[in-house]
């Protein structure tokens, strides 16, 4: 076992790949200087300028000569800086990589992993606070995960980079350095798809994925001194949603609350909300909520502002509060 | 050139006819694809046609019977499976690569591969097709600039015909040559007559060898014109002057290739005309086949969307 961030999983998962895999390929902007968020450091050294690749500043093409490699037996690991820079990528995410094995009729195949460091709490701003999460997992042929721990950081990129389909991988910036956690040494992967139950309780479900797990963790020990007991469901892959493990918990506590960061309209609650309206509504005591952040484009720079808007361990406790007396 | 032009001829009659919802190809290109195909490698080298490009899939050996199938989208289209437009090629065995109808998105693909093909040290190239109008996207700027930096084993082969749809060249660009553009990338780029086959062959075949010697990417604007329509859904008298459709068809590149094949002693009329007989037939005999060959399965339509074990 050894102490490891979040940010240090991802980079020890990308690191024993690189060892494991010939043909694997890590790639984005300033990737070979260890990347802006060092997840990539010492990886130039070991592995060479060929297989740690500095890119142009050009996202399409980050994704789009992955996919290529992907083709001719590589495998290409790339890294977007920051999801707010995603959006020229994403004609070759949905239109190209999403649909390619769709479109060949299972002719060819897209194995690449895009790495995406997003959220929000940092003090990033319109254009590096980003959430986009709810704009993949809405695109058949893509998979997206999630992680909430440093643990998970590891095991999903595995997971990811040995996936025979496309994946976004989406890790949260406040994450890196916020999360530590004793890791087993050596090789484990977690499975896409499968969610997590990080808290077990019978009075109300509270479903969340990334940071916003431990808000609601620690928003579930306030309450639980209240006599409040809340399960917490981490979806750590979004696509595809482990309805299974969704609707078991629904249909326990009878009481679901969905919280993230991005803005309400159309994200992720809204498609956990439905597939619980649609297959366990004769089992709840209460309507469904939801606590994400408001229908503004991005996060302010003002502290004060950007606190304002996001979801937080009292607003939670507020939320959970309210629907446990309902 | 001739399986080609006769092939394309008739999936615009079957359009015509109701037969088929819809129809794209490329008469009057035919120098420029067959040409440049000539110089592929079968098997080896990595071939990313766009839907223009009926003649480069003739000459790699796809059967007009396969391509008629794709027209029909029957379940055994080679492609797709009937999943999408006709035209819009894949053949893992030729590593002839999927592409969607997006114009330019396949260029980056074309310079990933190509940097595999470097990095794991095989002596195979890529040559990538597009027309002019797809040198105003992006990708077109993001995978020559790519290729360029890691002096990649492809060539960015553009048959320019004067038209994107409707938009001239002029509101395109304002060079003169698509091969112009390579200078800004620090590569070569090289204008040839797109209606000459074998000055198209020789230019492709000089420019794939650079390629396997380590001397790319190239870039070939092979000059050319579309003597049909956009596509079957589209009506070019409404944006192109008839005197300069006639003018270029008094230019057409097979043609042209068989006058110089006669004069030469290559060729004779009885057996030009033979070809054209034989390819009348086989398409005849493709297009019959391939009208009756089974539809996909509706449901089959979920399939795919991920990998699927064996």
């Amino acid at each position: 076992m050894a102490l490891r961030t979040y940010l240090d999983a991802i980079h020890d998962a990308l690191w024993e790949e690189m060892e494991r895999l010939p043909a694997m390929i890590i790639l984005g902007e300033d990737i070979q200087e260890g990347g802006v968020f060092r997840a990539t450091d010492g990886m130039l050294d070991r592995f060479g300028p060929q297989r740690v690749l500095d890119t142009p500043l050009a996202e399409s093409s980050i994704v789009g000569v992955s996919i290529g490699m992907a083709q001719n037996g590589c495998v290409p690991v790339a890294e977007i800086q920051f999801a707010d820079f995603a959006y020229p990528a994403f004609n070759q995410l949905i239109s190209e990589a999403a649909r390619w094995r769709y479109r060949s009729n299972g002719g060819w195949g897209c194995p690449i992993v895009v790495r995406i460091p997003f959220g929000a709490g940092i003090r990033g701003a319109l254009y590096h606070s980003q959430s986009i999460e709810a704009l993949l997992a809405h695109v058949p042929g893509l998979k997206v995960v999630v992680p909430s721990t440093p643990y998970d950081a590891k095991g999903l990129l595995k997971a990811a980079i040995r996936d025979p389909d496309p994946v976004i991988y989406l890790e949260h910036k406040k994450a890196y350095r916020l999360l530590k956690e004793e890791l087993p040494e050596g090789d484990y992967t977690v499975p896409i798809g499968p969610a997590q139950l990080r808290r077990d309780g019978a009075d109300l479900t509270v479903i969340a994925f990334g940071l916003m797990v431990h808000e609601c963790m620690e928003a579930a020990e306030a309450l639980a001194q209240e006599g409040i007991d809340a399960t917490v469901l981490d979806v750590r892959t979004l696509a595809p949603l482990d309805r299974d493990a969704i609707l078991d918990a629904a249909r326990r506590t009878g009481k679901v609350l969905i919280v993230y960061e991005d803005n309400l309209t159309g994200g992720i609650g809204a498609e956990i909300a439905a597939i619980i309206a649609e297959h366990a509504f004769n089992d709840l005591d209460a309507p469904i909520r939801r606590l994400a952040a408001p229908d503004i484009p991005a996060m302010p720079f003002n502290g004060g502002m950007e606190d304002y808007c996001l979801p937080s361990k009292e607003k939670i406790a507020v939320a959970m509060r309210d629907l446990a007396a309902y | 050139m001739v399986r080609s032009r006769i092939l394309s001829d008739r999936m615009f009659t079957l359009n015509r006819q109701g037969r088929a919802a819809f129809a794209v190809t490329g008469q009057g290109h035919e120098a420029a694809q067959v040409g440049s195909a000539y110089a592929i490698t079968p098997g080896t080298d990595w071939v990313l046609p766009y839907y223009r490009d009926v003649g480069v899939m003739v000459a790699l050996g796809m059967k007009p019977y396969d391509i008629l199938l794709g027209l029909f989208a029957k379940a055994d289209d080679p492609a797709s499976g009937g999943r999408q437009m006709p035209c819009h090629w894949s053949w893992p065995a030729m590593r002839v690569v999927t592409r969607s109808s997006v114009i330019a998105a396949n260029l980056p693909h074309a310079a990933g591969i190509a940097y595999a093909s470097k990095l794991r040290g095989l002596s195979e190239a890529t040559i990538v097709y597009f027309g002019e109008g797809a040198t105003s996207e992006g990708d077109f700027h993001e995978a020559l600039n790519f290729a360029a930096i890691h002096q990649l084993p492809v060539v960015f082969f553009c048959e320019n015909n004067g038209y994107a749809i409707s938009e001239s060249q002029a509101k395109q660009m304002s060079v003169m040559h698509v091969a112009d553009r390579a200078k800004g990338y620090g590569i070569e780029g090289k204008t040839v007559d797109g209606n000459d086959a074998l000055t198209v062959y020789q230019t492709t075949r000089w420019s794939l060898d650079e390629c396997r010697r380590g001397l790319g990417p190239k870039l070939i604007e092979a000059k050319t014109y579309r003597l049909s329509p956009h596509t079957s859904s589209d009506d070019d008298r409404r944006y192109r002057p008839r005197s300069e459709l006639e003018e270029w068809i008094k230019k057409d590149p097979i043609d042209r290739l068989r006058k110089r094949l006669l004069t030469e002693g290559a060729l004779t009329e009885d057996a030009d005309r033979q070809i054209r007989l034989d390819a009348q037939r086989e398409i005849d005999e493709a297009a019959t086949a391939a009208e009756g060959a089974p539809d996909p399965a509706p449901e089959s339509a979920l399939r795919h969307v991920f990998y699927e074990e064996a």
